[in-house]
C-alpha cells in the first residue's frame, strides 16, 4: 500500500444486529430487498414475532458478542400484532439506553424503531444513519475477562 | 480412626459479614467441626500463608472463599487455595457475582485512587498514592497490585460450586455443608440454592397480580408499606421476580423489598437485564414522555439492578472513556 493511502479494508464496519419483528420491519426489510434498495451490509437481521420479545439479555449479549451497536425494530403504536409487545419494548428500551448511557455505552449504539411493513426505505435511512454514526464513534471496546477454566493439573486433584 | 478433612475458608475483596455467616452457625459451627479440621481461617484462626503453602496438593476437601478479587494478593491466594483444595466453593455474593465491591466497575481504578487519596476533603491533594514497590534505605516494601477491574472469583480460578447471597442465609450455608460433608454434591458449577425465584417462597405471593400495571414507582421512604401487601404490587422496586430464593424472604420479613443479593435463578444469564425488564414490564405508561416520568424514581439504574452483580453480568463493567 503507498505511504499516506488509506487501506480501505482499514475503514471501520460496524457490526449491527438488528432485532426486526415478524410482522413490520422484517417485512420491510425483505421489501427493501425485494426493491433492490442500497444500504451498507453492516447489519445482521434476527427475526423475532414482535419487539415485545426482545429481552433486554439479547442487547447486552449482542454487544458482549462484538456488536457494535443495536437496532429493535417493531410495528407503530397501535399497530402491534399482539396489542401491546410495542409498549413493552418501548419501557424496557428507555429504562436499558438509560443505564447503558450510565455505563459508557454512547446512545447512539442502541436504537428503537417502529417501521410498518410498508417502509422499506425507513429501513434503509435507518441503517444508513446508525452505520454513519456508529462509524464515527469508532468500535465498542469491551474488555471481557472469560471465565476461569480449570487447569489439567486441577482436574487431576478434582478428580 | 481416620483423620477428618480439612477445610479452609478465606476472604478476599469482602466485608467481612461472609465470614460472620459462619460464626452465626452458632451451634451448627460445632456440627462442622466434628466433620471437619478448618485448617486454614484468617478471621477467626491465626495462621500463615506458608500453612497452606505446606499442605499437599488436594490436601483440603474444600475452601470456601468470600469477597470479589481486586488486587494482585487475592489472586495468588486464590491460585494457591485452588491448588490445594479439591472444591473451591465462592462463598456470598461478592465471591459469587462480584457484589457491592462490584460497584467500583463503574469507574476506572485511577478515578477510585484519586478519589480516596487526593479528592476527599480529608486529603492532602497532593497525597501519596499506594505502590507496589517502595524502597527506602534498609526495606523494600511491597503492597498488592490494585487491580483495574473487580472480578468474580471464577474470573480467576475454577469454581466447582456458589453459596449466594450477601451474606448466606444459615439455611443455604447449613445445606451446603451438609453436602460436602456427607459427599452428596450436585453437579459441578451448581448454585447451592432453590432453583427458582423469590417470589415462589415470599409470604406475600398471594398478594402480587398475575399481570401488574403501575403507573408510578416509590422509594421505601416515600410510602407508608402496607406489611401484608406485595411490595412490587405497591409500586415498590422489589426484585423477587428475578432473584434466586433461598433467604425465605428476609428482607420481605422486615418490610423491605428484595434487592436481589441472592444472585439470578439458572435460567437467567444476566440478572441486571432480566430485572429491569421485568420491571419496565410492570409498567403501565406506553408513552415515551409517561414512560420517562415514572421512571423518574428509579435514579441510579445500575445500582439497582446490579446491585450484587456487575462483575459478572454480560457487560461485567463500565467502559470508562477518558475525560
Ligand atoms: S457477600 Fe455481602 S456479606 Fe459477604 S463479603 Fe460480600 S458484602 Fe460482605
Ligand atoms: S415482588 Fe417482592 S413482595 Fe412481591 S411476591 Fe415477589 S418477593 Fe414478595
Ligand atoms: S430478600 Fe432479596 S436482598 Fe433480601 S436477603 Fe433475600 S435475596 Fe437478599
Amino acid at each position: 500500500m503507498p505511504n499516506g493511502q488509506e487501506d480501505a479494508t482499514t475503514v471501520f464496519e460496524p457490526r449491527i444486529v438488528a432485532f426486526f419483528c415478524n410482522w413490520c420491519t422484517y417485512l420491510a426489510s425483505d421489501l427493501a430487498g425485494s426493491s433492490r434498495m442500497k444500504y451498507p451490509p453492516n447489519s445482521c437481521v434476527i427475526r423475532l414475532m414482535c419487539s415485545g420479545r426482545v429481552d433486554p439479555q439479547f442487547i447486552l449479549n449482542a454487544f458482549a458478542h462484538g456488536a457494535d451497536g443495536v437496532l429493535i425494530g417493531g410495528c407503530h403504536p397501535g399497530d402491534c400484532h399482539y396489542r401491546e409487545g410495542n409498549y413493552k419494548a418501548l419501557r424496557r428500551f428507555r429504562l436499558l439506553r438509560r443505564m447503558l448511557v450510565k455505563m459508557g455505552i454512547e446512545e447512539e449504539r442502541v436504537r428503537l424503531e417502529w417501521i410498518s411493513a410498508a417502509e422499506a426505505d425507513r429501513v434503509r435511512d435507518v441503517i444508513r444513519e446508525m452505520v454513519g454514526k456508529i462509524r464515527e464513534l469508532g468500535p465498542l471496546k469491551l474488555d471481557l475477562v472469560p471465565k476461569a477454566e480449570m487447569t489439567k493439573a486441577e482436574e487431576l486433584i478434582h478428580a | 480412626m481416620p483423620d477428618k478433612p480439612k477445610i479452609a475458608l478465606y476472604w478476599c475483596a469482602s466485608c467481612g459479614g461472609c465470614d460472620e455467616a459462619v460464626v452465626d452457625l452458632a451451634e451448627g459451627v460445632l456440627t462442622l467441626t466434628d466433620a471437619v479440621d478448618i485448617a486454614f481461617w484468617p478471621v477467626a484462626l491465626d495462621g500463615k500463608r506458608s500453612d497452606v503453602e505446606n499442605l499437599a496438593d488436594g490436601g483440603l476437601l474444600a475452601t470456601l472463599i468470600n469477597g470479589a478479587v481486586r488486587n494482585s494478593e487475592q489472586e495468588e491466594m486464590a491460585h494457591l487455595l485452588r491448588a490445594k483444595s479439591q472444591y473451591i466453593i465462592a462463598f456470598g455474593a461478592c465471591a459469587h457475582l462480584g457484589g457491592i465491591p462490584g460497584l467500583a466497575n463503574l469507574y476506572s481504578s485511577q478515578d477510585i485512587l484519586s478519589a480516596a487519596f487526593n479528592d476527599s476533603p480529608t486529603t492532602e491533594p497532593d497525597a501519596v498514592l499506594p505502590r507496589t514497590n517502595t524502597l527506602d534505605e534498609m526495606h523494600a516494601l511491597g503492597l498488592p497490585e490494585f487491580r483495574e477491574t473487580v472480578k468474580t472469583l471464577d474470573q480467576v480460578i475454577a469454581v466447582d460450586y456458589y453459596i449466594p447471597g450477601c451474606p448466606p442465609s444459615r439455611k443455604v450455608v447449613s445445606e451446603a455443608l451438609r453436602a460436602l460433608v456427607s459427599g452428596e454434591l450436585p453437579d459441578r458449577g451448581t448454585v447451592l440454592a432453590p432453583n427458582i425465584a423469590l417470589c415462589e417462597e415470599c409470604p406475600r405471593k398471594e398478594s402480587k397480580p398475575e399481570k401488574l400495571s403501575l403507573e408510578s414507582l416509590h422509594r421505601t421512604y416515600g410510602i407508608e408499606i402496607d406489611p401484608e401487601k406485595c411490595l412490587l404490587a405497591q409500586g415498590i422496586v422489589c426484585l423477587g421476580m428475578g432473584t434466586r430464593a433461598g433467604c425465605d424472604a428476609a428482607c420481605i420479613r422486615g418490610n423491605m423489598p428484595c434487592t436481589g443479593c441472592f444472585g439470578p435463578s439458572d435460567r437467567v444469564r444476566d440478572q441486571g437485564a432480566k430485572l429491569l425488564s421485568a420491571l419496565a414490564s410492570s409498567l403501565s405508561a406506553t408513552e415515551t414522555e409517561a414512560i420517562d416520568l415514572a421512571l423518574a424514581e428509579l435514579p441510579d439504574e445500575v445500582g439497582t439492578f446490579y446491585r450484587y452483580s456487575l462483575p459478572g453480568s454480560l457487560l461485567q463493567r463500565a467502559l470508562v472513556h477518558s475525560k
